[in-house]
């Protein structure tokens, strides 16, 4: 799968950082792929998506994302953006998306840190 | 909505002209008009709104239009980096319809075309039944 790196489980959490030339079909597969992950394997507690490397997500990112944040909550995960450029999220709000399901947080250190406080 | 300027004529030599077949097309596209901007100092928020508003009209262009083409070009009279993506697809029936957030015939957000109005500070659409779609964004430099 390009445009998406590997995915690591660390602490619980599957990590994947998304790269800038990511397709709207990797994106999807990236969604089944965690979703089967979350589902199958035991003790993952949380997805963490580093975004530093997206120059813009648009609506079908950004609604590919909120999707997948909605399906980790029924499997008993949470889901943190980190990295989230100003830009990204200025624009985002301009188009209206607000992926409430997910919860962003400024670095990976932090949502990992969050993830334990549970 | 009416385009009032930019026949090919008269908007000289496009600076970069791509096919819009695939998502990977629109990955290129996207990235393409993200350099132009950046070579010429536009700003990052500049850089990103603009490359979001492309982002969504290329994907259009591949997933209703059934492809077609993009074109990058400046236009003389304002200055403004100026991009058009156009298809020989079906047209949009209803475009008042199609351009409110929350109207979808593809099972999206149907926040596309609004929204990407919305990032540009210039968005020209012509379309119609059978007629297919061209739409020009354009974005200040």
């Amino acid at each position: 799968m390009s445009g998406v790196a590997a995915i690591n489980l660390v602490e619980n959490a599957l990590l994947v950082s998304i790269q800038d030339d990511v397709t709207d079909t990797d994106i999807i597969e990236l969604q089944d792929t965690l979703s089967q992950r979350i589902a199958l394997e035991e003790n993952i507690r949380g997805v963490v998506l580093d975004i530093s490397a997206l120059e813009i997500v648009d609506t079908f990112v950004g609604r590919v994302i909120a999707q997948l944040a909605g399906i980790a909550r029924l499997l008993d995960a949470q889901t943190f953006v980190v990295g989230m450029r100003p830009a990204v999220a200025v624009t985002l709000v301009e188009l209206g998306m607000y992926l409430p399901e997910s919860r962003t947080a400024l670095s990976l250190t932090h949502a990992l840190a969050q993830l334990k406080r549970g | 909505m009416r385009l009032h300027s930019s026949s090919v004529a008269e908007r000289g030599r496009d600076l970069l002209r791509l096919p819009l077949k695939t998502n990977r097309d629109v990955v290129a596209a996207r990235q393409a008009v993200a350099r132009e901007l950046k070579a010429r100092g536009a700003r990052p928020i500049r850089v990103t709104r603009f490359a979001t508003a492309v982002s969504e009209i290329a994907r259009n262009t591949v997933l209703h239009g059934g492809g077609g083409s993009f074109a990058v070009f400046l236009d003389p009279a304002s200055g403004y980096l100026m991009v058009e993506c156009r298809d020989a697809g079906e047209g949009i029936a209803d475009l008042d319809r199609a351009m409110t957030d929350g109207y979808s015939t593809g099972g999206s957000m149907g926040r596309g075309l609004g929204g990407a109005k919305r990032l540009a500070d210039r968005f020209e659409i012509e379309t119609g039944p059978g007629k297919g779609t061209r739409v020009i964004l354009g974005a200040r430099l």
